[in-house]
């Protein structure tokens, strides 16, 4: 509001005119969306355009909504036309009018209101609200999801809400922030609350469509899930106390492991350091399930160690890596390098001068680790921790080709669905307990640790080198780093050598005959041929990835912008449901998406679209972090200098801050395509015979014991991500050089 | 006058958009299909090249493309569903969510194709069938010093402790058509009996129909009881799988191709039907490593692929052990009688 009241009366005239332009582009938009393109989905996929040549616009499958009404069919798209209508009443109007503000208020919020009421109150068979049926009757036509037009109709009348809020004066009446707030609120809403909230519900229904809590209470409390027949007698106990033990093992030993390097790399003189944190990017690059099929190759029954051991010491193998053994070493392999990276900021923020001051007071090494490092780590070492629980609960890929006969929430979730059983509540309910396992673990971190204070900083110029390890530490802290190094070492070589070889263990030739099968090419007169089984899903993947990342960076940078820069009623609850995605296991979100969106009002189920949506809101929660973290270092003095100029908030958003962000959004684009590449809990319930995805097609090539292919393929991958961290870290450095040599 | 022009003219104007559509639909073919992915991908595009139709595929297991018609049945988009064990095939008849078709390709087939075909009032039809049974892995059964198994019983001797996989039956149809074919071959209570005997000997119960001979073929496991068509798939690959049919007689599914009822493009799915029938096709599907016997008589069939004819094949009562009401009795009985015995 004070920003309006200091203006010159030209600048608010044009201010007020810049408003009626926008309300007037979102409502040619609107009108468009009502009047030109076909208002429900097109079952050939979004970018056919089928419909424009056979039947449009009077075909019913085809038609735009008003040719749909001047049919005389759906009616019930009617209200719609009035709020659409409505907003052209006081587009000559000032938008300090209260008239202005209220009828687009009225306008969007009816409109979308309506919207949403018919997309759920009207499906594919007729009335979906038992209500309405005994209040109408039956209805006797269908409808089915929403199409292009009503897309845009939806963007016109959210719109038409944040420019009447911005209108009242909403976040000093900014178009711009307010809009944001609203796009961001909305999508967040559609594509994390709703399927959220959906597959709760799904959990409460039997197959008959009846609600209950006693059929929630019966298959919550189901023996499978809860039982402790482990305890007693030589029965597996329960899935929920299975993912328990095995994300409190793992979470520990990632732990305790990631701190050794930690301590190595900061407080040994080990030189390589830089080579520690060069590696942390493995876990990242690795398709998730390559690491246990190294393990069967070298552990299973018939595995290379096995064999070895058994041979040189007459024993008889077995299979014991099957089962937790084995789904502990792979994700301790594969989530070690993550628990480094969050402990070597702890263990290098540990001020030296305090150490320095302790052993000034005469403590020995042992004495100063012991009082005064060790606790200052301790907050360090809990984050650490639930990391690891948290990736552990959500892994899907090692429990799925090592598990055995100990089962894991994340894979019974899988089975439930595509199983012989196929109980849809079934897997709901287990995704309730891994979602309030892996919530309270999010919380826990949240709370518990934000809000003591272990800061070691006293704000002075802390010079000084950090003391090496006390003796006593000193050689397990080595022996231990240089065995699990010497382990991830072989494993990756291993997975390299698998890729070469016909067929483990039975066939060691070596053979480039997997590159071929999967990525083969061929000359013929017609051009080139991708002859290769793996081309198809590799485009796909590339394609799907390429398109999600940049909008996950995007997406974001503009909710880490509001959440810096703006002020704003219900922040914290907006700064939490954009964070919560981060503790929803992938399986969940796979399992939510496919019950919300393979019906009508929004219809996604086998399109590319859901998985790049999938994509964006699972990896939306980095961008953030990484928008929020490098927009904090930006001097707000900036923004401010900006404004005083006569800019708007996009203006500045635009031209100051995103220029200088640069780094962050190479950052945020690159991770978000890599972790695209190599995601599989939730894509493996989303992907379709035209989509697939290399993660679920390398899945299906385990599944039919091609292991050859599948490592070939997984490889490949690990180069491809390697060559994008590769450009990022070029980028990144070639922006700060071009950055220091402007300045 | 030129008022009527004018409504004639528009009239024919949407006569033709309307002709227009309606000719584009029996230019496409909306295919469900449930059996291996690359199997129905040579379907597909064999069907296109064939016919020129183009081909809208959508793989899911038998189970859930039975859900997805049963949820479209109001508006059915799909037109044709092939592969898949017939269970849910004769269950979509049952519910009258499929259409009666008798192809004129009947003549050529099978006989357990057609009996199958009129006992759902001629809604589905046999594709392919194959019977239940185990292999063992050659070199781990010697390097163990194990007996040669040969019949379900043997599978029961302690020696075995540790060695055989199967499918858990509450994930895997495979699994469960094991456990229906053991009541059937045993009665419910010795066959009850013979699972808690089997239950001490296996090492792990694996959620995927086929993955108990897929780990033997690898060497991680030793005897895996699976359809016999993928243990034959795992030999002719070159693992050392020897396929073994039971002494006693086995069960065995039969896999089903039906006619979505309401289908979009009717003339298109019963143009896939007949093709599918055709010898030519169903040999094909030796290209994918499928060795089911095919429901044509003169498909050609590996000689590796296990001859029904030789194999004794107890009478499956497809009706009663497909029903969902059996189905749920005898795997509830499962988990409460044999899945919680120690091991």
């Amino acid at each position: 509001m004070s920003d309006t009241t200091f203006q010159s009366p030209a600048h608010q005239r044009a201010a007020g005119s810049g408003t009626n332009r926008t309300v007037l582009l979102w409502l040619i938009i609107g009108i468009i969306g009502f009047t030109l393109l076909p208002w429900y989905v097109q079952e050939d996929g979004l970018w056919s355009f089928y419909w424009l040549q056979y039947g449009y616009p009077f075909e019913p499958d085809y038609a735009p909504a008003a040719f749909l009404l001047g049919q005389n069919s759906k009616i019930w798209l009617a209200p719609l036309a009035v709020f659409l209508v409505l907003p052209f009443t006081v587009l000559g109007k000032h938008k300090t009018d209260p008239v202005f503000a209220k009828v687009l208020l009225v306008s969007g919020i009816g409109g979308l209101g309506w919207l949403l009421f018919q997309g759920f109150a009207i499906g594919i068979q007729g009335w979906q609200l038992g209500i309405l049926e005994t209040l109408f009757g039956p209805l006797g036509d269908q409808q089915y999801g929403l199409g292009y037009g009503a897309m845009l109709l939806a963007a016109c009348f959210l719109f038409m809400i944040t420019i009447g809020a911005a209108a009242r004066g909403a976040v000093n009446g900014d178009i711009f922030v307010v809009s944001s707030i609203g796009f961001v609120v909305a999508i967040v809403g559609i594509f994390i609350f709703y399927p959220i909230v959906g597959m709760l519900a799904n959990a409460l229904r039997d197959n008959e469509g009846v609600y209950s809590i006693f059929i929630f209470l019966e298959k919550f409390l189901d023996r499978k899930i809860w039982g402790l027949g482990c305890l007693t007698a030589n029965v597996g106990c329960g899935v929920a106390w299975n993912s328990l033990l095995l994300g409190v093992l793992v979470g520990a030993s990632t732990t305790a492991l990631g701190l050794v390097y930690a301590l190595v790399a900061t407080r040994s003189g080990f030189k390589y350091g830089r080579l520690l944190r060069a590696l942390t990017v493995l876990p990242i690059i690795t398709p998730p399930f390559v690491i246990g099929l190294a393990i069967i190759l070298l552990f299973g029954l018939s595995g290379s160690v096995t064999q070895f051991i058994a041979n040189a010491f007459d024993i008889t193998p077995t299979r014991w890596v099957y089962g937790l053994p084995g789904i502990m070493i792979a994700q301790v392999l594969a989530y070690t390098p993550i628990a480094f990276l969050v402990l070597i900021g702890v263990v290098e923020g540990v001020s030296p001068s305090m150490e320095e001051a302790a052993q000034t007071l005469r403590a020995d090494r042992w004495t100063t680790f012991k009082t005064v490092t060790w606790p200052l780590m301790r907050p360090g070492l809990a984050n650490a921790f639930l990391l690891g629980f948290i990736e552990s609960m959500a892994d899907f890929g090692n429990p799925l080709v090592l598990g055995g006969n100990y089962d894991v929430l994340s894979t019974e979730i899988f089975f439930s669905i595509v199983g012989a059983q196929n109980d849809q509540g079934r897997a709901a309910v287990l995704a309730i307990v891994l979602l309030t396992f892996t919530l309270g673990a999010f919380f826990a971190q949240r709370r518990w640790l934000g809000k003591k204070s272990y800061s070691a900083n006293t704000g002075k110029g802390d010079g000084g080198a950090h003391p090496l390890l006390p003796r006593r530490l000193k050689w397990p802290v080595y022996t231990i780093a240089a065995i699990w190094t010497f382990m991830t070492v072989v494993i990756y070589l291993m997975i390299f050598y698998g890729s070469v070889v016909e067929v483990w263990g039975l066939k060691d030739n070596l053979t480039f005959r997997h590159y071929v099968d999967a990525f083969g090419l061929k000359w013929t007169e017609n051009g080139l041929l991708w002859v290769g089984s793996a081309w198809n899903s590799f485009w796909t993947t590339l394609q799907i990835a390429a398109i999600a990342a940049p909008l996950t960076a995007m997406l974001g940078l503009v909710t880490a912008y509001l959440l810096v820069r703006q002020k704003f009623t219900g922040k914290g609850a907006f700064e939490f449901g954009t964070m919560l995605s981060f503790a929803i296991p992938g399986t969940v979100i796979g399992v939510s998406y496919i019950l919300a969106f393979n019906v009508p009002p929004i219809e996604l189920t086998g399109t590319g679209a859901i998985l790049v949506l999938s994509f964006i809101f699972r990896n939306m929660p980095v961008g953030v972090r990484a928008g929020v973290a490098s927009m904090a270092q930006l001097d707000k003095s900036l923004d401010e200098a900006s404004l005083t100029l006569g800019a708007n908030a996009w203006q500045t958003f635009r031209s100051i801050i995103l220029p200088l962000l640069r780094p962050a959004i190479l950052a945020a684009v690159v991770y978000s395509f890599v972790r695209a590449m190599t995601a599989i809990s939730a894509v493996i319930f989303l992907v379709s015979a035209e989509y697939n995805m290399a993660t679920a097609y390398i899945i299906g090539r385990v599944e039919n014991n091609d292991y050859g292919l599948a490592i070939a393929y997984s490889t490949v991958l690990i180069f491809v991500m390697l060559a994008a961290v590769g450009i990022l870290q070029l980028l990144i450095l070639k922006s700060s050089k071009t950055r220091l040599s402007e300045s | 006058m030129k008022k009527t022009i004018a409504t004639l003219a528009a009239s024919v104007a949407i006569a033709a958009f309307a002709t227009m559509g309606a000719s584009a639909k029996t230019h496409k073919l909306t295919y469900y299909c449930s059996a291996q992915e690359d199997w129905c991908q040579l379907m597909a595009k064999g069907f296109e090249e064939a016919t020129g139709i183009k081909v809208n595929m959508t793989r899911k297991s038998s189970g859930e493309t039975f859900a997805q018609i049963k949820a479209e049945a109001a508006n059915p988009k799909g037109d044709v569903w092939w592969g898949g064990t017939g269970d849910p095939h004769l269950q979509a008849a049952e519910e009258g969510l499929t259409e009666p078709y008798e192809s004129p390709m009947r003549k050529e087939l099978n006989s357990w194709a057609i009996s199958q075909s009129e006992s759902a009032g001629n809604r589905t039809i046999g594709i392919y069938s194959g019977a239940l049974g185990y292999g063992y892995n050659t070199e781990l059964l010697k390097k163990n010093n194990l007996p040669e198994p040969k019949c379900w019983k043997d599978l029961l001797k302690p020696e075995y402790k540790g060695f055989i996989q199967m499918a858990n039956p509450n994930s895997s149809g495979t699994a469960y058509t094991t456990l229906a074919t053991i009541v059937q071959l045993f009665g419910e209570e010795k066959g009850f009996e013979f699972m808690k005997g089997l239950h001490k000997n296996i090492n792990n119960y694996t959620k995927s129909g086929s993955a108990p001979i897929k780990a033997a073929a690898r060497g991680e496991n030793t005897i895996g009881i699976v359809f016999m068509h993928d243990a034959v798939k795992q030999a002719v690959s070159g693992f050392p799988i020897k396929v073994v049919a039971p002494c006693e007689g086995t069960g065995y599914e039969i896999g089903s191709m039906s006619i979505i009822k309401g289908a979009r493009n009717l003339e298109a799915a019963k143009k896939f039907y007949d093709w599918a029938l055709t010898a030519d096709v169903q040999s094909r599907a030796l290209e994918v490593k499928a060795f089911q016997v095919m429901s044509n008589k003169s498909a050609k069939s590996s000689p590796a692929a296990p001859d029904l004819a030789s194999i004794k094949l107890i009478d499956y009562d497809f009706k009663k052990y497909g029903s969902s009401a059996e189905r749920k009795r005898l795997l509830k009985k499962w988990d409460d009688e044999v899945k919680v015995l120690p091991q």
